[in-house]
């Protein structure tokens, strides 16, 4: 258990300790359908974790488990080092700030904001100037100093997310969840966000953990990012790790735009549309496969050296240079291509492309992959 | 009486431009309706008892025996509203919030009381809580008597009031977001706290309509009640089977007035609770 002194109740800026999160082997199934499978991290002191993922991806149930929200059916949630899987979400000093953001509408934003110091038992409740004092402090911190007299209602959304901001953190939580904390907002909105709550996780020191289905949002924000799929973890990583080495056919596509290419491999050799690509396969079986690699991978290069070829579908001028719309021979798709002037084609013709880097995963018959190997 | 041309004119300053045409009719219709179906026999009622002037009112009023029917009506519809406020909120509760069941079905029965006729509940509950009814009977070996006293009064009025509190209740019960009971939770609020504390204020205004409506429904209530009361002068006799009873008596000045007079104190009561409505919506309506 925590105890705090008062003076503790005074500092919301840095000097804090993180709170470590170890997640074991947690399960949860809805019904017949499962939730998380197996799913296993270690978050550090301090960490800003991401958890990535589609929607029904089982982030936001993750989240919850972590809160205490949902007790999981088998696994285990530790803080550190302490098991805290059946401590009641009461005892476990979590900040959460939900998705819409549930402020009680009916309390002025100063009165939700003191709302978690209030229910306190007699004996650790903080008395009502100090209550106030710390009130002022955290409008102050998130910058609404003099909307403490307002409803929720009369708040935009970015200040409604503050607010809910302010309420958990008065109850100087052990870690900070956040889920989709910026879902609800406009893009621009979200942008200045985005560098607001890097700024107070780095004031603060809090182990934070925040949801999004967004990857920029994922990508810009995080020091680790946890990608979720179907309630597995596809992969942990930074976000370097996650661009130049993704694990899975699912996060290269999830993280960032990827174009897949079905190919063939036979005895080491890959090939798409009865051309050869050079890519080492390393020691994968033969047989069908996918090639993945980013639109920005993939450059016009000179005639005769070029891994596949396409026709340019259109073209349109740009700052730098000239974006090509690019149909290759044999994928359904088109991509689009940013080429510097001198390169450029003419519409309709054909163009030579290279490409710079690529990863291939194998396929069974039914186009499912089955592990990761390594491109080029 | 009215021109169209003239509706046109009075629809630009009362109604907004709307895609939606009919501010004419539909006001025209509101005002017919309410002043022939309600206001034109409130008005009658007034008329036929002017001739008793206030003195006479209130001499009717200071009768002993309608003194002490009025203030039975009235203390037994309050106390009875009250019930119904606490029972109507756990059964529209239990009725959003939990899926069981014969949810569905149990849901229906709420409206029960809407639909009986009084005289049946009345029929009902006064052979159930009778000396020798099914309830009646273990309670009288406890020496607690319920049917012919003013209790099977108030039971008879819970019963009918309660499906007011608990309609009105529920949709708003159903729009409390589940997340503000967890985001109470995370920062350390028991559950009786969270109850109160966060989800009761904002169903405030919606249980004062219910109590409203089942205190207005209890005072003119009659079937369900003279069948249980016992309708002893004095102890357990209700205003309105003494208006019938006046009439009976072919004292039609007397009954009218008692009419009055229920009117004149209903309205108030309404009236008051109307306005303690709107504070509360202005202070936990902020939604």
């Amino acid at each position: 258990m925590l105890t705090r002194s008062p003076d503790a109740l005074a500092a919301t800026e840095g000097s804090k300790r993180g709170t470590s999160i170890r997640i074991e082997g947690v399960e949860q199934d809805f019904g017949a359908f499962p939730a998380l499978r197996d799913v296993s991290l270690d978050i550090q002191p301090g960490e800003l974790v991401a958890l990535l993922g589609p929607s029904g991806s089982g982030k936001t149930t993750l989240l919850r488990v972590i809160a205490g929200l949902n007790s999981p059916d088998r696994g285990r949630i530790l803080f550190d080092g302490e098991n805290a899987t059946n401590l009641p979400v009461q005892d476990r000093h979590v900040g959460m700030v939900f998705q819409n953001y549930a402020l009680f509408k009916h309390m002025t934003v100063a009165d939700n904001i003191a709302y978690g110091l209030r229910v306190r038992p007699r004996r650790t409740r903080p008395p009502r100037a100090a209550i106030k004092a710390r009130v002022m402090e955290l409008l102050q911190f998130v910058q609404l100093d003099g909307l403490g007299g307002r409803y929720p209602a009369q708040l935009s959304g970015g200040q409604r997310q503050r607010v809910a901001l302010a309420r958990a953190l008065a109850i100087e939580p052990r870690v900070l969840l956040l889920d989709e904390p910026f879902g609800a907002l406009d893009a621009r909105v979200r942008k200045d966000l985005r560098r607001w709550l890097r700024d107070i996780h780095k004031q603060t020191g809090l182990t934070t953990v925040f949801v999004t289905h967004d990857q920029d949002e994922a990508m810009e924000l995080a020091d680790r990012v946890v990608v979720l799929n179907e309630g597995r973890i596809e992969q942990i990583g930074t976000p370097e790790e996650l661009y130049d080495r993704p694990a899975s056919p699912f996060v290269i596509s999830f993280v960032g735009e990827a174009v897949a290419l079905p190919v063939t491999i036979s005895d080491g050799h890959v090939t798409f549309g009865g051309r050869e690509l050079h890519i080492d396969t390393h020691g994968l079986r033969s047989g069908p496969a996918r090639v993945f690699f980013r639109p920005a991978d993939i450059a016009v290069t000179a005639e005769g050296s070029g891994d596949l070829e396409g026709r340019v579908e259109s073209l349109r001028r740009t700052p730098a240079g000239v974006r090509a719309t690019i149909a290759i021979d044999g994928y359904d798709q088109t991509l689009e291509i940013d080429s510097p002037l001198d390169r450029s084609a003419s519409l309709g013709g054909r163009v030579p492309l290279s490409l710079a880097k690529a990863r291939i995963f194998p396929a069974d018959e039914n186009g499912d992959y089955v592990n990761a190997g390594d491109g080029i | 009486m009215t021109s169209p041309s003239l509706v046109g004119k009075n629809a630009r300053r009362f109604a907004a431009p709307s895609v939606i045409p009919g501010f004419g009719l539909t006001f025209g219709y509101t005002l017919i309706y309410l002043g022939v179906i309600v206001l034109f026999p409130l008005a009658t009622l007034i008329w036929w008892s002017s001739g008793l002037g206030f003195s006479g009112l209130y001499a009717i009023a200071s009768e002993p025996r309608v003194a002490a029917s009025l203030r039975t009506t009235f203390f037994i519809s309050f106390a009875a509203a009250f019930v119904d406020l606490f029972f109507g909120l756990i059964v529209a509760w239990v009725l959003t919030r939990y899926d069981f069941p014969g949810r569905r079905l149990l849901d229906a029965f709420v409206d029960l009381p809407f639909a009986l006729p009084t005289a049946v509940a009345g029929i009902s509950l006064a052979a159930l809580y009778s000396p020798n009814g099914w309830f009646g009977a273990p309670l009288a070996d406890y020496d607690i008597k319920i049917a012919f006293t003013r209790w099977g009064i108030l039971v008879a009025l819970i019963f009918i009031g309660l499906p007011f509190v608990v309609r009105t209740v529920q949709p708003i019960i159903s729009e409390l977001e589940a997340e503000l009971e967890e985001a109470s939770a995370t920062l350390g609020a028991g559950r009786l706290q969270t109850v109160i504390r966060v989800m009761l204020p904002p169903l405030a205004p919606a249980l004062l309509t219910g109590f409203a409506l089942a205190f207005a429904r209890s005072i003119g209530e009659y079937g369900s009640v003279i069948f249980i009361a016992g309708n002893i002068a004095y102890v357990s006799e209700i205003a309105p089977l003494l208006i019938v009873v006046k009439l009976e008596q072919y004292d039609v000045p007397g009954a009218t007035g008692i009419a009055t007079i229920m009117l004149a104190i209903s309205f108030a009561a309404l009236l008051l609770i109307n306005l303690v409505q709107a504070w509360s919506r202005r202070r936990f309506g902020h939604v």
